[in-house]
């Protein structure tokens, strides 16, 4: 039999091999932030382009040396608010439908159907936005639509995308609010849906805005599927929903590949990446918030 | 008197059918979302259902003259998926049971959860970039396989983590605490009590994870290459070749990255191929979802029966 390593020593190993993963993950993190920090900065401490200028100027040609990311920024806000608005009522009447009327149906049915959707990759709901939703834009609208491509078809695939994503975390809220609520609601006369709007939905609301808040991170940081279907103009400002325009993302994933490395562009390029980075740290931060918010409310 | 019953009855008439249309609408809501759910998926298996059953879609490459395929693509998808799973499961695995059963509650803690989340909730795109830089030339790996299933490991690792913590502390509290009080260590304890009852979520989670990592391609552009490979399968074992397909330091394209170029580099008939592959690379994700399911009871069954 072979020798047992003593007990002490053997916690240690566990300790130090777990330890040691965790390590490695957050040195990555660190690692990524200090690199996409480093890069994004160069462009204006290095390259000497005005910071003020970068986020406000409204053109973005790289071939004149203009670098104005306003019309991505406001771009990929556009798609996030726009998608959030389209997929919230669904996504929170569906969680209300799932968790409050038909509890047994939600669990056996509607979960496996929600799951698919978020299995579908990408570029597939890209392929779907590009070649059905421009078109039906087209059919829609006629002429002004142009080729389809635009805010509002990116808006509609991301509200598909981001759809069980708010579906979800929203059932998960409602179903974290205690029962007894709901009792002492019903023992007073209240109909479902008094107890659903007065009750429920009240006492789950910081949880509700966490989920709404995840779901526009994702359609923040969603790259190929908006790239594919927005129509990718970086030029100028979009001056309407049907207007071909660009995001943060759909950007870099066009431009990274024609810009050399050192370059002024390149540089750019990674500022656009430093801005969706910011972003997602300041969503990070609102669901704290909005989380320790929640605690205080509810005691 | 009267009246005031009268509007009490009023009262409940309209709430009752204020209570009757929210209702209604919510069944509307959910029958269009499933609707919606349904229509999606039979829609991309019919458009390209007749491209992908096509002979020779699935073994030919992609410069056949006639008949031009996705066999590399396919082959390239599951060896970056395989060689990034070898690399994440491992690490997000030490990583969860750190953060369950080791985690001491200071702030190094809740700074490696912090960046966990921050892991997770950046886009993928800025991973793919920040892999361009730093793995492909700061580590010098050339745009690469390797450089790639590192990328995916970054985006891979959140979502295994969580699942594995999640199983992890779904384990009745019990369990640990007779293993515990039978004068295991944490470390046997984890490995020959915890481990084991929660292989079938772990599992589970893995194989929808696959899922996830399968249909990436932002991530993989800049760092795995876009272009389509060439692959020599009649000398698989010559391991520095360009066209070895088991050669971790050549350039990979996925399917994922593949209909992703063939839409932003439009050819002669590539818009078939392109619902073709979509629909290969849908089949694939909805199978790795399948598979987790039937895994996860099958293993929950055998584990827990004895």
């Amino acid at each position: 039999m072979a020798k047992l390593m003593p007990k002490r020593q053997l916690e240690n190993v566990g300790l130090g091999i777990t330890g040691l993963c965790v390590a490695l993950v957050a040195l990555v993190v660190v690692t990524l932030i200090v690199m996409v920090a480093q890069q994004g900065l160069t462009t204006f401490f290095v390259d000497g382009v005005n910071p003020v200028e970068f986020l406000t100027g409204q053109n973005w040609i790289p071939e004149q040396e203009r670098y104005g990311a306003l019309p991505m920024i406001v771009g990929s806000f556009a798609v996030t608010l726009l998608s959030t608005v389209f997929a919230l009522p669904v996504a929170v009447g569906s969680a209300i439908f799932v968790v409050e009327v038909a509890p047994g149906f939600g669990r056996r049915v509607f979960q496996p159907f929600i799951e698919l959707l978020v299995g579908i990759p990408s570029v597939v709901y890209g392929v779907l936005g590009l070649y059905v939703i421009n078109s039906l834009m087209r059919a829609a609208f006629g002429d002004p639509a142009g080729t389809g491509a635009g805010i509002l078809s990116g808006s509609i695939v991301l509200a598909v995308m981001i759809l069980p994503t708010i579906t979800t975390l929203s059932m998960d809220a409602l179903r974290a609010v205690p029962n007894q609520y709901r009792e002492g609601s019903y023992a007073l006369g209240c109909t479902r849906w008094q107890t659903v709007w007065h009750v429920v939905l009240k006492s789950a609301l910081p949880s509700l805005m966490t989920a709404v808040i995840l779901g526009m991170t994702r359609a923040f940081g969603e790259t190929l599927a908006v790239q594919m279907v927005i129509g990718g103009v970086e030029r100028s400002m979009p001056s309407g929903l049907l207007d071909p325009a660009s995001t943060l993302t759909a950007a870099l994933t066009a431009g990274l590949s024609n810009a050399t490395s050192g370059s002024v562009y390149y540089h750019a390029l990674w500022s656009l990446g430093l801005i969706l980075l910011v972003m997602s740290l300041v969503f990070i931060l609102i669901i704290h918030l909005i989380g320790k918010k929640g605690a205080k409310a509810n005691g | 008197m009267a009246s005031q019953v009268h509007s009490l009855d009023d009262h409940v008439s309209r709430i009752n059918r204020q209570d009757k249309v929210a209702t209604g609408v919510l069944t509307v809501i959910v029958g269009l979302v499933m609707l919606l759910v349904v229509a999606i998926i039979a829609y991309i298996l019919v458009r390209g259902g007749t491209r992908a059953l096509t002979p020779g879609f699935l073994t030919n490459p992609s410069a056949a003259e006639e008949a031009p395929g996705i066999v590399y693509q396919l082959w390239d998808s599951f060896y970056m998926l395989i060689v990034t799973l070898v690399i994440s499961v491992p690490i997000s695995l030490g990583a969860a049971i750190f953060l369950v059963e080791y985690a001491p509650d200071n702030w190094v803690t809740s700074a490696a959860k912090t960046a966990i989340e921050t892991l997770s909730s950046l886009p993928s795109i800025v991973v793919g970039m920040f892999g361009s830089l730093f793995f492909v030339v700061t580590l010098g790996w050339g745009i690469s396989i390797i450089a790639g299933a590192c990328a995916l490991t970054m985006f891979n690792i959140p979502i295994l983590v969580r699942t594995i913590q999640q199983a992890l502390e779904d384990v009745p509290r019990s369990q640990r605490d007779a293993a515990l009080a039978m004068g295991l260590t944490r470390w046997e304890t984890t490995i020959n009590v915890l481990l084991p009852a929660a292989m079938p979520a772990i599992v589970t989670g893995i194989v929808l994870s696959a899922g996830r990592v399968f249909g990436e391609a932002a991530a993989l552009i800049f760092t795995s290459g876009s272009a389509p490979a060439r692959l020599n399968f009649a000398n698989p074992f010559n391991f520095v070749s360009p066209t070895c397909p088991f050669n971790i330091f050549r350039p990979a394209c996925s399917l994922a990255v593949y209909i992703w170029r063939l839409t932003s580099e439009p050819t002669d008939g590539s818009v078939e191929i392109v619902w073709g592959t979509a629909t290969v690379l849908l089949v694939c994700v909805l199978l790795f979802n399948l598979l987790a399911r039937l895994l996860g009871k099958f293993l929950s069954r055998r584990l827990t029966a004895e």
